[in-house]
C-alpha cells in the first residue's frame, strides 16, 4: 500500500510518500511496524493522540481495519481556513 | 457549488460577482449572499515574513465537497462557493474564501459559519510560520477549534 506523510510528520520521517509491505490487519499495527524501523518512525509516531489517519482519504482512526485500503495518510490536525 | 483548491491568487470582487450572477441565473430566489475571505495575518511578534500551506491533493477537495455538500443540504443553500489556496503567501494575501446564497440571511450566515468551522479542522490543510532566519514553525490546531464543531451537532 501507499503510505503518505504530511506536515511535521512528513519532515520527521524525511519522505512525503513510500510504498509498504505489511501484513498489519489494522492501523494500530501498521504504526507499530513503522516505529520499529527507526529513530526518525519512532519519532514520528511517539504520540498518537498528536496524529490524525487517513484511509484512502477519508479521516478515520487508529483501531480501523486496513483490509482493502490502498492508502494511508498520517498527519497532524489540521489547520486549514 | 463550486470548489476551488489553488496555488493562484484570486479576484475577490470577481469571484463574489460572479457568484452574485449563477444565482441569478439559476432561477432560484435567494434573497441573501454571504462571502467570508481569509486573510494571512502577521504572527504576534511580528517575524514571520511568510505562511506556507500543505496539503493533500485528493482528499482536499473530497472532503470540501463533503462538507459543502452538508451545508448546502442542511441550510436548503441556492448555491455554496469554496476557494482555498496553498503554497508561500505573506501576510495580507486572500489564502481564502466562501460564499453562501440562501432564502433569508440567516441562512446564508450560518452556512458560512459551518463551512469556515469545518474546513479549519476537517480539510487537510496544514500551516507553517516562515521567518526571516528561514525557520518554520507548524501552526498547531487549537482545542478551541475543535469545539467549535460541537455547536453543530
Amino acid at each position: 500500500m501507499d503510505v503518505l506523510y504530511f506536515a511535521w510528520v512528513r519532515e520527521r520521517i524525511g519522505l512525503p510518500k513510500e510504498k509498504v509491505e505489511t501484513t498489519a490487519t489494522n492501523v494500530r499495527d501498521l504504526v507499530a511496524e513503522l516505529s520499529a524501523r527507526g529513530p526518525r518512525y519512532a519519532a514520528a509516531f511517539a504520540d498518537l493522540s498528536a496524529l490524525r489517519v487517513a484511509l484512502d482519504q477519508d479521516l478515520s482512526d487508529f483501531d480501523a481495519p486496513l483490509e482493502g485500503v490502498r492508502e494511508v495518510a498520517f498527519f497532524p490536525p489540521m489547520t486549514g481556513g | 457549488m463550486r470548489i476551488a483548491v489553488q496555488k493562484d491568487a484570486f479576484d475577490l470582487g470577481e469571484e463574489s460577482q460572479r457568484f452574485a450572477s449563477d444565482v441569478a441565473t439559476s432561477g432560484v430566489n435567494a434573497g441573501a449572499l454571504v462571502t467570508f475571505t481569509g486573510v494571512v495575518r502577521g504572527s504576534e511578534k511580528g517575524d514571520m515574513v511568510a505562511m506556507e500551506i500543505e496539503h493533500y491533493p485528493g482528499m482536499t477537495e473530497r472532503a470540501i465537497e463533503t462538507i459543502t455538500q452538508e451545508a448546502q443540504q442542511r441550510w436548503s443553500l441556492a448555491d455554496a462557493l469554496v476557494i482555498h489556496r496553498h503554497g508561500r503567501l505573506v501576510p495580507g494575501e486572500q489564502i481564502m474564501m466562501v460564499a453562501t446564497a440562501a432564502r433569508h440571511r440567516s441562512d446564508a450566515f450560518e452556512a458560512a459559519e459551518y463551512l469556515m468551522d469545518y474546513l479549519k479542522s476537517r480539510a487537510p490543510f496544514w500551516k507553517k510560520e516562515m521567518t526571516q532566519d528561514g525557520t518554520g514553525n507548524w501552526v498547531e490546531a487549537k482545542d478551541s477549534d475543535e469545539e467549535a464543531l460541537t455547536r453543530w451537532d
